[in-house]
């Protein structure tokens, strides 16, 4: 099944070019670290900000694509760094 | 009997039935039971919890005979060794290295558990099997005990219930 809301959005230029609302640096930090920080992080980016939430733990991507669907926001996509990860969201609620 | 009368006690029914299917319907709630004391599974129940209050889902995890053994304060120190475990007088440590992977411990599990309202309920007669007092458990900002009935009515309100 081709669930549309867990596809990125945006190309890895598009991704580039964006302007960060808040970002979260998690780098470092197992699951659910990412998760947690992203979660506690998310009352300082402003509805229809992008959050960019940087982390060395893979599992943090279709975390952040499941947890957007749920949560009503939108998933961008994500850009591989040298040895972490960005994950783009765009906050929507 | 006027139509009206009739009509007020056909919406007093329904009302009470309304109010019957509101009481029974699940929440967005979880509810872990957890039974084992073996680290890797209380763990597991805690990062569980962790993953569920993502998503704004209320969490209460219920401890059960070794399960309890996860809620000992590391820092406050038994007299005797738990019966019935295989445990020693502190609770058994995981076998893998947490912090090279950056992984959170039991504890950090715990207080992170804490802060994100996940709430504890303790088998009050676990506590007696396990000869343990409250005074040896964890400060957790959210911690109670209760039976069983407690646990099966948590579950009742949960749209899941796990057990490990």
């Amino acid at each position: 099944m081709i669930d549309s809301a867990l596809k990125e959005t945006k190309t890895d230029s598009e991704l580039k070019a964006l302007k960060i609302g808040k970002l979260v640096d998690a780098r470092g930090t197992a699951c659910p670290g990412p998760m947690l920080e992203a979660k506690r992080a998310m009352g300082e980016c402003p509805v229809g900000g992008v959050m960019e939430v940087q982390s060395s733990d893979n599992g943090t991507i279709v975390d952040i694509q499941r947890w957007c669907r749920k949560m009503g926001h939108e998933y961008l996509g994500n850009l591989e760094n040298d040895g972490f990860l960005s994950v783009y969201l765009l906050r929507k609620v | 009997m006027t139509e009206s009368t009739n009509n007020d006690q056909l919406l007093q029914d329904l009302v009470k039935r309304v109010e019957a299917l509101e009481r029974e319907a699940p929440k967005n709630q979880i509810t872990l039971g957890v039974v084992s004391g073996d680290p890797e599974h209380t763990m597991a129940a805690f990062m569980v919890a962790l993953g569920a209050t993502m998503f704004d889902t209320e969490v209460d995890m219920f401890f059960m005979f070794s399960g309890t053994a996860a809620l000992l304060d590391p820092k406050k120190k038994r007299k005797n060794d738990l019966p019935g475990s295989t445990f020693g007088m502190e609770p058994p440590m995981v076998k893998f290295d947490l912090k090279k992977h950056g992984a959170m411990s039991l504890e950090e599990l715990i207080q992170e558990a804490g802060e994100a309202g996940v709430r504890i309920t303790v088998c009050n007669l676990s506590m007696d099997l396990m000869e343990i007092k409250r005074e040896e458990l964890i400060d957790y900002p959210n911690l109670s005990f209760a039976g069983v009935a407690a646990f099966v009515d948590m579950c009742s309100q949960s749209k899941q219930c796990w057990f490990m």
